[in-house]
């Protein structure tokens, strides 16, 4: 609490919308995640967490901790960096895995697979 | 003044990720299949991140910076392995 106090206002202000666009963006993710009715959708909404409820909290704390601190603190970068790069990889895993198993099932909803010409060579599938 | 903004906002910032956390909950005890679980526990990872970014800013700590780094390292690796296992039966061949 005494760091709080050190905060000038036109600091605080910023830092406090971006927490609070942070948290309310994943919070619409987690409603997503839970309302949607199919998986191929559900697999859309926690992504508004990864892309700005990740960069809204972390804008905040590096404006927190590079104002409180008295010099530039970027480490969160690290985090946002991280995020970014692996979230599409374990959807796109995911996706794919979810897509193998309604076919293997033969469930109705899931797009046929594509006909395979003579010259191509991608893995079926 | 600036620091009734921001105890009020990290309040409310923490408030708004445990519901995130609890609405994910639901979704994973809830199902229906295995691929939504997994879905819904990396989305549990990321909001355990976020509310470990918003504690680190409550206690003016470093530290927390770096266990919520470690958790988003964990949860993709976890993440990847289920869908590796929904995908083939086996994690690594």
């Amino acid at each position: 609490m005494t760091a709080m106090a050190e905060v000038p206002l036109w600091a605080a202000i910023p830092i406090a919308l971006f927490l609070l666009v942070g948290a309310g963006l994943t919070l619409v993710g987690s409603v997503g995640l839970l309302r949607l009715p199919r998986f191929y959708e559900r697999i859309h909404a926690p992504t508004l967490g990864t892309s700005w409820g990740t960069a809204g909290i972390l804008l905040a704390s590096m404006t927190y901790f590079s104002v409180t601190g008295g010099r530039l603190a970027v480490h969160e970068l690290l985090i946002g960096a991280f995020v970014t790069v692996t979230t599409p990889v374990t959807l796109m895993l995911l996706g794919r895995a979810a897509v193998f198993r309604d076919r293997a099932e033969g469930n109705p909803d899931v797009p046929a697979r594509p006909p395979v010409e003579p010259g191509d060579d991608r893995p079926a599938g | 003044m600036s620091t009734t903004i921001l105890t009020l906002a990290l309040a409310l910032a923490q408030l708004a990720l445990a519901l995130a956390m609890g609405l994910a909950m639901l979704r994973m005890l809830h199902g229906p299949r295995a691929q939504d679980r997994v879905l819904a526990l990396d989305a549990l990872y990321l909001d355990a991140m976020l509310l470990l970014v918003t504690q680190g800013l409550r206690t003016g700590s470093p530290f927390f910076f770096e266990a919520a780094l470690i958790i988003a390292m964990l949860g993709f690796v976890a993440t990847v392995a289920m869908a590796k296992f929904l995908m083939r039966g086996e994690v690594i061949e």
